[in-house]
């Protein structure tokens, strides 16, 4: 098992699980415990249990603070789900305020996805470069680098997009702003490809040594091994790496609410402006008032990001484990 | 088809591919490594004495970043308070007490899964919990709570981690001189994973010092005139203040040289902490024994 560097994928945390059972056979032969041993015990279970629980607290509180929308009450009619997802009407400050999501659906979905497509192929060519062409020397000099520069914060990026590419988008297409799709979808992307080339990495150099091996024995050459023996059966892990960088992308939140643009519209273009669910919830937090109707749509909205990148996260674990199982 | 692996095609290919494969790596690697750089270069200009030890002035066009520069140690040395006795106490249950079966199967899933919540879900969650919830207000203590709780999966993953690769001999040599679990855990399984566990803190200090969404929601102040001086005030903090220069006011364009040389001083804090995390883990593995 490789060192984790921080990003912690699901593979990790199931890998591990298959040792415990280890340890504790010697544990338990021990018949009496001293009180020491009791109340350790009782402490590390319950750390274990509040790093667990927060998932559960995260959910009642974003469901609680939520249900309010869509509960009929005096003074403000309920909201239905379909109507929250489906409807175009994102007016939350209006005296008569409407809270259609869909196109805060839309520009998640459309930057999320847009900067998957540019940062895949960037991110698997450099985990394939990293893993199997490069000498020892650059490998351990650019590996390094690409985990540091994961760890870049995104404000930052965003400040980036904003200063430095926006204008120059503006300019060189002559379009009346820099700060749309395209833009945030590039700085996404920029900030995605260390995740997925890390991941990636991870899941090729997994691939056992005797399959490569085999394979330059029968005379293939370095990329005849990558794409007919490495990549097929390192398949499930890039795939787990991709879908962690979508959900990733998903959630990121200041890069699309300094670029994005802002404006709550369905885009029709790579150069339009958009505004999705994270930017929202930040920007309009602040404005919101404490248990109002807009308060809890920001809730409701935070909710269905929750749900999104949990069932990402889920079929992530899902592939990794068929994968696995398949091997 | 048989054309396509004459050995002049396959040599071609090889070449070709190989090609392909370096120059994205090197395109990839050469536009990170010139962001960096421009944000270094244009840093720079901003920085000096005043600007690192004095007050923001006249709309955040003088004066320093001080009070920015000390929240954003506050609040990330004060979520790993929270972080790192929960995470620890998680990893070494789960390695060293838990018995395989449902409760650790969902215990493990929930900690992987909440490492892939965005953060701003953790920024709503402190926001009603602790803000609203227990009445702390945006405040340095809900920040702190919420960057807790947000770095708590990291750390867990790293200690448990750490704590894995302890060789499992460790263990049962100190149970054979009659050492009981604490005792085994106490003196010998910690001394040996513990740089590996804080070297997974060390990264997760970083998360927190650079996260933003979280901080808009629960703990950041615009401009505070005031350094805090108990747990319950607004804090300013880099990220945040970055924000705001670039996004808020009339004097975006003016204060841009601020906002590099602010984003420079929170780089060279987070990539200092990753790069100091990165050479111990390298120094580790080098030195370990088992």
């Amino acid at each position: 098992m490789k060192e984790s560097n921080g990003v912690h994928t699901i593979n990790q945390g199931l890998e591990s699980g298959s040792k415990a059972g280890y340890s504790n056979k010697i544990f338990t032969l021990r018949p009496r415990l001293s009180p020491a041993e009791k109340g350790s015990r009782l402490f590390f279970l319950i750390c274990a249990i509040l790093a667990m629980g927060q998932m559960f607290l995260i959910m009642v509180f974003l469901f609680k603070e939520a249900s309010g929308l869509f509960i009929s009450k005096p003074g403000s009619p309920a909201l239905s789900l379909v109507d929250f997802l489906g409807r175009n009407d994102w007016y939350p400050t209006y005296p008569d305020a409407t809270f259609g999501a869909l196109a805060l659906v839309a520009g998640s979905i459309s930057v999320a996805l847009f900067s998957t497509f540019l940062a895949t192929p960037v991110g698997l060519g450099l985990a394939a470069y990293l893993s199997c062409v490069a000498s020892q020397r650059r490998r351990e000099l650019f590996k390094p680098m690409v985990e540091l520069l994961a760890s870049v914060p995104s404000v930052i990026l965003g400040l980036v997009g904003m200063a430095v590419l926006a204008p120059f988008l503006q300019q060189a297409l002559n379009i009346p702003t820099g700060l749309n799709l395209f833009n945030a979808s590039v700085i996404l992307a920029i900030m995605a490809i260390p995740t997925i080339a890390s991941l990636a990495e991870d899941a090729l150099s997994a691939v056992p040594r005797d399959i490569q091996d085999a394979s330059y024995a029968l005379g293939a050459t370095c990329w005849e091994t990558i794409w007919r023996v490495i990549l097929p059966s390192a398949m499930g892990g890039l795939a787990t790496a991709v879908i962690l960088g979508l959900g990733r992308a998903l959630g990121e939140t200041m890069v699309v609410l300094m670029v994005a643009g802002g404006a709550a519209q369905i885009p029709n273009s790579l150069f339009d402006s958009v505004r999705p669910l994270t930017a929202t919830l930040a920007a309009e937090m602040g404005e919101a008032a404490i248990g109002g109707r807009h308060y809890q749509a920001l809730f409701a909205l935070g909710a269905v990001l929750f749900l999104t990148t949990l069932a990402f996260n889920l079929l992530a674990w899902h592939l990794s484990r068929r994968w696995r199982g398949a091997r | 088809m048989l054309l396509g692996y004459s050995p002049k095609a396959r040599k071609n290919r090889e070449w070709l591919a190989l090609l392909a494969l370096k120059l994205v790596a090197y395109v990839a690697l050469i536009i990170l490594a010139l962001m960096i750089f421009y944000i270094v270069f244009h840093g720079f200009k901003a920085i000096n004495f005043d600007f690192l030890t004095k007050f923001p002035s006249d709309f955040m066009r003088k004066g320093g970043i001080l009070p920015a520069i000390l929240g954003t140690l506050y609040l990330a040395a004060g979520s790993m308070v929270v972080s790192l006795p929960l995470g620890f106490g998680a990893a070494i249950y789960l390695t060293d007490y838990a018995k395989p079966g449902p409760l650790v199967s969902i215990i493990r899933l929930g900690v992987a899964n909440l490492a892939a919540v965005p953060s701003v879900v953790f920024g709503l969650f402190g926001l009603a919990l602790f803000v609203v919830g227990f009445g702390f207000g945006r405040s340095l203590l809900s920040g702190c709570l919420t960057l807790g709780l947000l770095t708590l999966p990291t750390v867990t993953a790293a200690a448990e981690e750490a704590l894995r690769q302890t060789p499992q001999s460790f263990r049962e040599a100190a149970l054979a001189l009659g050492a009981n679990r604490w005792q085994a855990i106490r003196q010998v399984v910690l001394p040996a994973a513990l740089p590996g566990m804080l070297t997974g803190a060390i990264l997760a200090l970083g998360r927190a010092a650079g996260e933003t969404a979280p901080i808009i929601l629960t703990a950041a102040a615009a401009f505070s005139p005031a350094l805090p001086d108990s747990l319950f005030n607004e804090v300013m903090s880099l990220p945040t203040h970055i924000f705001n220069m670039a996004t808020n006011g009339a004097f975006i364009e003016q204060t841009r040289v601020r906002q590099f040389g602010t984003a420079l001083v929170l780089m060279a804090l987070v990539l200092g902490l990753s790069l100091v995390a990165i050479v111990i883990r390298a120094k580790l593995i080098r030195r370990r024994k088992w």
